[in-house]
């Protein structure tokens, strides 16, 4: 015979303020929680997402990152004939040769504040290559101008962005001619021109890296041992996803650090509040339990009923805590991938996933912090409790 | 003081509520001070740099070259007295975990540039003499135990290949905010490998006068802005602000943070100091009966509150002042010289005093009103 | 001049819509020494006047005064200090802090005073000897029996050495051996210390151990002949 979920409810609501203090401690825990995962969620899938499965990313061998890699003209066209890449609807191959530098650029309102724009100079396949990248506004950059495509990520947060205006670096002006979108990803943070405008802008000769599509998307392996096996190139082939993923880690990894360890310690602080509101509802209600006990309800009916109010209370909290969070979601921040050393803007990303995740943290607060109060409530002696 | 006896029963009547409580508190202020030390550290590290000592960076992005025929020319430049260079190495030990800077100095002018960079004179001298010999910080030591004497391998990133080099001294900085994990070799060396192409990274000058600053780094930009190395001079302090600008948000996230573990700890507190106010109406009543006033009842409530916020924060910002001291915590190297301020500790002393009164004041304030007559009545 | 004058006084409650009237026009008077029983049906307003003359609750109209103060017009701050230093209370039961031991609560008038440490000893070692719990010191209130609870609360109603001792329903908890001591013991309070007793009680025994017995009359307190001398 179970004790009825109405007497816990009752009695919660006998106790209005000590329940609404727990609930709401738990649920500030829980806000945190998934605010904190949101944001390395968010950072972590706007770097999944920058990389397809069937693209392909060359970079000098031993490089860690397109920043510190360089490939001449030489190896740039032998790459370009390969016949690993496929080929667009005109015959062209898809690779792309391309030209990566970091520039220092205010933000709009922090002038202050120096932000490391990636600049790409990119070839004129590039926009088949990655099949994630679409043009949203504008036209795209004609060769032989200093023209710019940027990633909306930018737009409004820097100077001059518009289309029509003109961004100025390295010297020159460089025309806003489209804006462009890529599912969310790093790219949404950069600013792509014609590789052979970009480069001799940055006093370069080389080019950073190439990319291209495979045309059979099964045959990576191949593809990655012909190219490294290939006494003429000295090169590092990786999956474009896979190595953008892998440049999240050191970020990715410091952000669910921190959402963990902050939340771990603010949970033990909740939980230990659950405790103390639990032990004295139960020293409050001992007649109560008493009499439930001479009624004919055992003491394990007791312990269910006492850890499921505070489980309650807890889900109580869970809810307002994924209510309080999920203003954040969408909310664009950025910091600077020290692994790519460019800023990335990216948004806090929640998903369903997570906030049951955060209401299960709840529950398990709830449920730990209500155990051994639970426990004492079904050990009453129904005597002593009467008397 | 005479109450004592009274408050320290009163605590000790649950004492696994006050337990509790206090350690609460505890945690909170531990994730505070932990929180805001995050945010003044990299404050530091902005702010470090001397008056005198300019950077000068190519002006289109930093990540791009300078040539090194610039030194002499800087060196004409009025109001500067000294100048050196140093590139960005980047590179890989072993398999790459754990991340330390590795930069190629003109070691002498750097050196004598920078005398916060402890080196004992004969490991300075044995350095300046091997030009592929290193310079590392104390706390590779500590990492990896490298000793004098013994050769390091990295793996190039930039400058593909393996480079080897032998260390032949160890600096330790002055300054706290000064990473010691970083290592540093000739910059001839990294030139001559590379084909000498005769490009420096970075320059850092020092000037006569602090006062100096603007007019000298106008003078320099204006020299190579039409230049095809154009570039961008500042203070050395604000170089390094730039730095922590990276970061983007960071302030605002610790802080909010920080905030919402505060507000969660004052909630468990209000709770634990409502529950006992609650079960204590029959005493308190008695006690107006004796003849205790209102306000000494109030204050009295108000003293349990604190007892319980001050013990927690002295244990919570005692240990994180301890922790981080003890372990030397640097985070990773990217928080160097973590360590907790005082006005940190005068903020968690802030929020102690919030917390008591955020706790303390509806009890407090319940027991000075209690209506005596009423509260004898109803127990009874 | 009589330790207690009560003059005239009227004391009505509302509870919700109704008003009900405890005293009407009471004029009574407690002389110095004396031991007055206070009786009467349960509810009937026996609690109210001692709640009245200690200053706990104030009349609708009317005075009292006790030796020679104007309580019905202290103000509640004032009143403090004064029972701290004039009065001493006993109720039926829950008078004591469980967290406290018999010394230390026996010591908490004293606290209010700016008597030292040792001052402090001294007395309270007095009042627990003259309730006979001098090896009870340092014993909780659950380790000591009903009597022994009363006892003890009677020990802090007298440390302060207050002019007046009053006691609402001492007995009503306790068996009858336990009543027989803590009776004596207001006796004897009474007979050798001189001290001022009133004690509100349905104990038959109790009031007969008094020397005056006052019973509850439609709103005032008659006298009943025949107490003990």
């Amino acid at each position: 015979m179970k004790i009825p979920i109405l007497y816990n409810l009752r009695s919660m609501r006998a106790r209005p303020v000590s329940t609404a203090l727990t609930a709401l401690g738990i649920a500030l825990v829980v806000a945190v929680f998934i605010g904190t995962l949101a944001l390395a969620n968010g950072f972590a899938t706007a770097l999944v997402r920058t990389g397809s499965p069937t693209t392909v990313l060359v970079l000098r061998k031993g490089a860690d990152s397109e920043l510190s890699s360089s490939i001449n003209r030489e190896t740039a066209s032998i790459l370009a004939s390969m016949p690993q890449a496929a080929r667009g609807t005109d015959g062209r191959a898809l690779v792309s040769a391309e030209v990566y530098v970091v520039i220092a650029a205010g933000r709009i309102g922090d002038t202050t504040a120096m932000a490391n724009v990636v600049v790409r100079g990119v070839g004129p396949e590039a926009w088949q290559v990655r099949s994630n990248v679409r043009v949203a506004e504008g036209r795209l950059p004609a060769s032989g101008r200093n023209e710019i495509c940027l990633g909306t990520k930018l737009v409004g947060r820097f100077p001059n962005t518009g289309i029509g205006q003109s961004m100025h670096f390295a010297g020159r002006p460089w025309e806003v001619v489209c804006h462009f979108t890529a599912g969310g990803s790093a790219f949404e943070s950069e600013v792509w021109g014609g590789n052979e405008q970009i480069m001799p802008a940055m006093r370069g000769e080389v080019f950073q890296s190439v990319s291209f599509r495979l045309a059979d998307p099964a045959a990576f392996e191949d593809a990655k041992r012909a190219l490294e096996a290939d006494k003429r190139l000295t090169v590092d082939v990786h999956r474009e996803s896979e190595f953008y993923a892998q440049q999240s880690q050191l970020l990715g990894n410091i952000l669910r650090i921190l959402a963990i360890l902050v939340t771990s310690i603010m949970a033990v602080g909740a939980i230990f509040g659950a405790v103390n509101t639990m032990y004295a509802a139960v020293a409050s209600r001992r007649p109560e339990i008493a009499v439930l006990l001479t009624l004919g309800f055992r003491p394990g009916n007791v312990l269910v009923s006492f850890l499921l109010e505070s489980a309650l209370v807890a889900t109580i909290g869970g809810i307002v805590g994924c209510l309080l969070a999920l203003p954040l979601n969408g909310l664009v921040t950025s910091t600077t991938n020290w692994a790519s050393f460019s800023e990335i803007a990216f948004a806090f990303r929640i998903t369903p996933g997570l906030l049951l995740a955060g209401m299960a943290f709840a529950v398990v607060m709830g449920t730990l912090g209500g155990y051994f109060p639970a426990r004492q409530a079904s050990k009453i002696e129904v005597v002593k409790a009467l008397r | 003081m005479k109450f004592w006896t009274l408050l320290r029963a009163n605590l000790g009547r649950h004492k696994r509520r006050t337990f509790l409580t206090v350690a609460s508190v505890a945690l909170a202020l531990f994730l505070f001070a932990s929180l805001r030390t995050v945010i003044t550290t990299l404050a530091a590290a902005a702010q470090f740099g001397s008056a005198r000592r300019l950077v000068t960076t190519n002006a289109t992005g930093f990540v791009l070259p300078l040539p090194v025929s610039y030194a002499n020319r800087l060196g004409t430049v009025p109001g500067i007295e000294k100048v050196t260079w140093a590139n960005w190495f980047g590179g890989r030990y072993g398999d790459g975990k754990r991340f330390f800077a590795t930069f190629a100095i003109d070691a002498e002018s750097y050196l004598d540039l920078y005398p916060e960079m402890s080196v004992p004179a004969d490991q300075k001298a044995a350095f300046l003499q091997d030009k592929g010999g290193a310079l590392i910080g104390a706390r590779l030591v500590d990492l990896f135990g490298w000793k004098v004497g013994q050769n390091v391998t990295l793996q190039g990133t930039i400058f593909p290949g393996d480079w080897t080099f032998t260390v032949r001294g160890v600096y330790t900085p002055t300054d706290p905010a000064i990473n010691d994990d970083a290592m540093m070799f000739h910059w001839s060396y990294l030139d001559e490998r590379t084909g000498r192409e005769g490009l420096a990274g970075w320059y850092i000058m020092q000037i006569d006068r602090p006062d100096n600053a603007a007019n000298v780094a106008t003078t320099i930009d204006d020299q190579f802005r039409s230049s095809p190395f154009p570039t961008k001079t500042g203070t050395e302090q604000a170089f390094n602000a730039s730095f922590a600008t990276m970061w983007g948000n960071i302030g605002l996230l610790m802080n909010t943070i920080g905030l919402a573990v505060v507000f969660a700890i004052l909630l468990v507190t209000a709770n634990a100091m409502m529950m006992s106010a609650r079960e204590r109406t029959r005493e308190l009543a008695i006690l107006k009966t004796i003849g205790y006033t209102d306000r000494l009842l109030f204050v009295l409530v108000l003293a349990e509150a604190g007892i319980i916020t001050v013990t927690g924060a002295v244990l919570g910002l005692g240990a994180a002042k301890a922790l981080y001291r003890a372990t030397n915590f640097n985070g990773g190297g990217f928080l160097p010289g973590f360590d907790v301020t005082w006005a940190t500790m005068a903020a968690g002393a802030a929020i102690t005093l919030l917390l008591m009164l955020g706790s303390g004041i509806i009890p407090a304030a319940q027991a000075a009103r209690l209506p005596v007559v009423t509260a004898l009545r109803n127990v009874e | 001049m009589a330790l207690v004058e009560v003059r005239d006084v009227n004391k009505m409650f509302s509870r919700g819509s109704e008003r009900i009237e405890v005293f009407h026009g009471l004029t009574l008077d407690i002389e110095q020494g004396s031991f007055t029983a206070l009786m009467g049906p349960s509810g009937s307003g026996k609690s109210t006047l001692l709640n009245l003359v200690a200053g706990l609750d104030r009349p609708t109209s009317g005075t009292i005064r006790v030796g020679g103060a104007e309580v019905s017009a202290m103000t509640a701050t004032q009143l403090a200090g004064w029972r701290a230093a004039n009065i001493g209370f006993v109720f039926q039961s829950f008078n004591l802090l469980p967290v406290l031991t018999a010394y230390q609560n026996v010591e908490l008038p004293l606290l209010l005073t700016r008597l030292s440490k040792k001052e402090r000893d001294e007395r309270v070692r007095i009042a627990l000897g003259v309730v006979g719990l001098d090896d009870r010191l340092d014993h909780y209130p659950r380790q000591l029996s009903g009597g022994q609870e009363q006892r003890v609360a009677i020990a802090r109603a007298i440390v302060a050495d207050p002019t007046l001792v009053m006691l609402d329903e001492p007995t009503g908890q306790l068996d009858a051996a336990s009543s027989q001591e803590v009776l004596n013991l207001l006796g004897r309070l009474n007979d050798e210390f001189g001290k001022t007793i009133l004690i509100v009680t349905h104990d038959p025994s109790a009031a007969k151990r008094a020397k005056r017995e006052l019973h509850l009359d439609k709103g005032t307190f008659v006298e009943q002949e025949g107490a003990a001398p």
